[in-house]
């Protein structure tokens, strides 16, 4: 089997057998080789194992979320299960850290599992989920989801579905700027497209001569809420929207976290290098309905894209079921015991609302 | 002395060249046109964006999100609702994510009536942006303050929003801004775009120094004993020539120019209150949950014992716009008569 060498990769629990605690030096950068066993999976192994594991602990997470907020410990869960697939891949390529130098982050509700392939702990969207003074997204002021990290460049997700592309194509011309190889890169759902923010990124990145390094992102589930896509938006494709604007575009399979890497990082290397954007949309599932507002239960009529990869790693030798079934044990308990510990958490103090009304110098 | 569009051109300058200062942008902002009331000509960093407000505050946010310093323009204010949500967000941005980020951007954007502007170019913002929660909000009433009330802005390292009363913009001041040069001739010969072809076109800037109203700090600008009014932006003026010819006659009104709406000189207006025992809050944004009905509210609550005279406000008519003909708008926003007979009321009230 090709490429052996285990990779340390971030975010995984003490004890993990690939994974270590320690942020990751790099990018992975696999050598695009078939494997002997994995013959349908072009990836090195070690890449592959490491993607599900991310894509085991991004799901754990959302699903203790869920069902803490069925517990009564949180008022409102939106986030991300169905998406790992593709949202992964999108943090194991990331160029990851502060200022222009580095990939700025504009991202939609539902990107937990790029956080975690980043390398964030899972305590803290628990600590989100339960608004304890110690959630360190926003100290208890905002929904689950809602990640906010100056020190990776992710700027604060809002509820707003679509104000995040008004505001991509400003941090990638300070990037353009600043020269190197850094990059924006804005996510959003299908049916946010339909806002004119959208629209907006589609122009800013576009000028004439002044065109950004914007990766512009759609993960499309074909649901805006309750209301099913094609009974509001008659373009089917929505990467298509790019060309009118000149830009390269290509629609995947958000489900297949192998075409995902691939193709985000041919997308990725694209931005970085031409300095012009890309719009790509990728399809996705949406496995647990909107939000807790319409129930948070699992749907089983869509593509669960971990069973799916799972099934493939299995038939190619990858990984045995039993080795699934450990990473996933080994995540569901770390969860389970930071979640224990979350819930005793205190909430923040109500004279806090005063604080950060404005920045100010230490 | 310079213009207010002068000011704000000269401010802009200094700002690029010593407050950090690295976009200066919105539609028509950059060459050849800069600014429709020439207020960014010859600006090193400006550039003309999209039509596009809600682009144009966005990419604001994006700038200052990776440590640019930007100064964004909406052209008339009248455009800036389309982009409230974005000012919302841009408000909470430090709250939100408790402190983990926040946004140095100044947004610039002339407001108000006095130009026979319209239904769109002729509306007030006051009173929505006190509304926008993390903003500071001021808005000069003459040449040297929106000089020094920018260099503020330009140093902040929150969201200001910088309301420019489009009616001023072309009054000379009746102070002299730091470095800039004794004869009005010479400034308009150094720093104002020719007409015609500006191709080639260069700026001269005089040796400008630094000069700051602190964001917060109101001015007295006329003393007195009588009433108290509280004014900022295109009516201040007015309010002080209303002033000016009630002394004539015997009244004493103190007139003090708030300047910053958003955090306000409360001490200022309070100690003012405490001497005159009357106050007339007085501005052009529609009257109804106008900001001068907050003072007011204030005023009542803190200081109710101390009044000989209720709180009054006058403000713009609660009407869907001000329209084109004279007399149309004369009847939608107050006028000199309007603040005379209001001072008279609220000074001849008695306990």
């Amino acid at each position: 089997m090709g490429g052996r060498t285990a990779r340390a990769f971030p975010g995984l629990p003490p004890g993990a057998g690939l994974c270590l605690s320690a942020p990751r030096m790099s990018r992975p950068q696999p050598k695009l080789v078939k494997t002997d066993k994995a013959g349908e999976l072009p990836l090195d192994r070690a890449l592959l194992v490491q993607m599900h594991e991310l894509m085991v602990k991004s799901r754990v997470l959302e699903e203790r979320l869920i069902q803490m907020y069925k517990q009564g410990h949180g008022y409102f869960w939106i986030g991300g299960p169905g998406e790992e697939a593709f949202n992964v891949p999108l943090g194991m390529l990331v160029k990851k850290g502060r200022g222009p130098a580095y990939d700025f982050l504009h991202f939609h509700y539902r990107q937990s599992a790029t956080l975690m392939a980043m390398g964030e702990d899972t305590v803290g969207a628990l600590r989100q989920m339960k608004n304890t003074a110690s959630d360190p997204y926003s100290g208890g002021r905002n929904f689950a989801g809602h990640f906010s990290k100056s020190a990776w460049n992710i700027v604060p997700v809002s509820s707003p579905i679509e104000v995040q592309y008004a505001m991509a194509p400003g941090t990638a011309l300070a990037q353009k700027r600043h020269g190197g190889d850094a990059i924006t890169i804005v996510t959003g759902g299908d049916a946010g497209t339909a806002e004119g923010d959208f629209a907006s990124c589609l122009v800013w990145s576009t000028r004439p001569g002044n065109e950004l390094p914007v990766l512009m992102v759609v993960t499309h589930n074909t649901w805006g809420i309750s209301t099913a896509s094609d009974t509001q938006q008659a373009n089917r494709d929505i990467s298509e929207r790019g060309r009118a604007f000149g830009m390269k575009t290509k629609r995947i399979n958000g489900n297949d976290p192998v075409e995902s890497y691939l193709e985000l990082q041919e997308a990725m290397a694209y931005v970085r290098k031409e300095r012009k954007p890309f719009l790509l949309q990728a399809d996705v599932s949406r496995l647990y309905g909107h939000s807790s507002a319409s129930g948070a239960n699992f749907v089983n009529a869509e593509v669960d894209c971990l069973a799916a990869f799972e099934q493939r790693l299995e038939g190619a030798g990858v990984l045995s079921r039993a080795e699934m079934d450990e990473v996933r044990k080994r995540w569901t308990e770390h969860v389970a015991a930071e979640a224990r510990q979350v819930v005793q958490e205190p909430p923040p103090d109500g004279e806090s609302v005063w604080n950060h009304v404005f920045w100010e110098k230490a | 002395m310079a213009n207010m569009a002068q000011a704000i051109r000269m401010a802009l300058h200094y700002a690029e060249e010593n407050l950090g200062v690295t976009d200066v942008f919105g539609e028509d902002t950059g060459a050849p046109l800069g600014g429709v009331f020439t207020c960014t000509q010859g600006l090193k960093t400006a550039w003309n964006s999209p039509l596009d407000e809600r682009g144009i505050i966005g990419c604001a946010m994006g700038l200052a999100f990776a440590g640019q310093r930007p100064v964004a323009e909406i052209q008339f204010v009248d455009y800036i609702f389309n982009t409230v949500d974005l000012l919302k967000l841009a408000g909470n941005t430090c709250w939100s994510s408790n402190g983990d980020w926040h946004l140095p951007m100044v947004v610039r954007s002339p407001a108000g009536s006095g130009i026979r502007g319209s239904i769109y170019h002729s509306h007030s913002f006051d009173s929505w942006a006190t509304r926008l929660a993390g903003w500071k909000i001021v808005m000069p009433s003459n040449p040297l303050d929106a000089y020094g009330l920018l260099l503020a802005a330009c140093k902040e390292e929150n969201p200001v929003l910088y309301l420019e009363p489009k009616a001023l913009l072309r009054i000379k001041g009746e102070e002299r801004i730091p470095g800039e040069p004794a004869d009005d001739k010479q400034l308009s010969k150094m720093i104002d775009a020719p007409l015609g072809d500006r191709s080639q076109w260069k700026p001269q800037w005089p040796a400008l120094e630094a000069y700051v109203v602190p964001i917060g700090k109101g001015k007295t600008v006329r003393e007195g004993d009588a009433l108290t009014v509280v004014s900022w932006g295109r009516l201040l003026p007015i309010c002080v020539k209303a002033a000016d010819q009630l002394k004539e006659v015997g009244l004493s009104v103190e007139v003090i120019d708030l300047r910053s709406l958003w955090p306000y000189d409360w001490e200022l207006v309070k100690g003012s209150i405490q001497k005159t025992r009357r106050v007339l809050f007085v501005n052009e944004d529609t009257e109804v949950t106008n900001f001068g009905e907050h003072l007011a509210r204030r005023t009542t609550d803190e200081l109710f014992y101390e009044l000989w005279a209720p709180p009054r406000v006058l403000a713009g008519k609660h009407l869907p716009g001000i329209g084109l003909a004279d007399p149309l708008e004369m009847a939608s926003v107050p006028q000199l008569k309007d603040v005379l007979e209001a001072m008279r009321h609220a000074a001849s009230l008695q306990p």
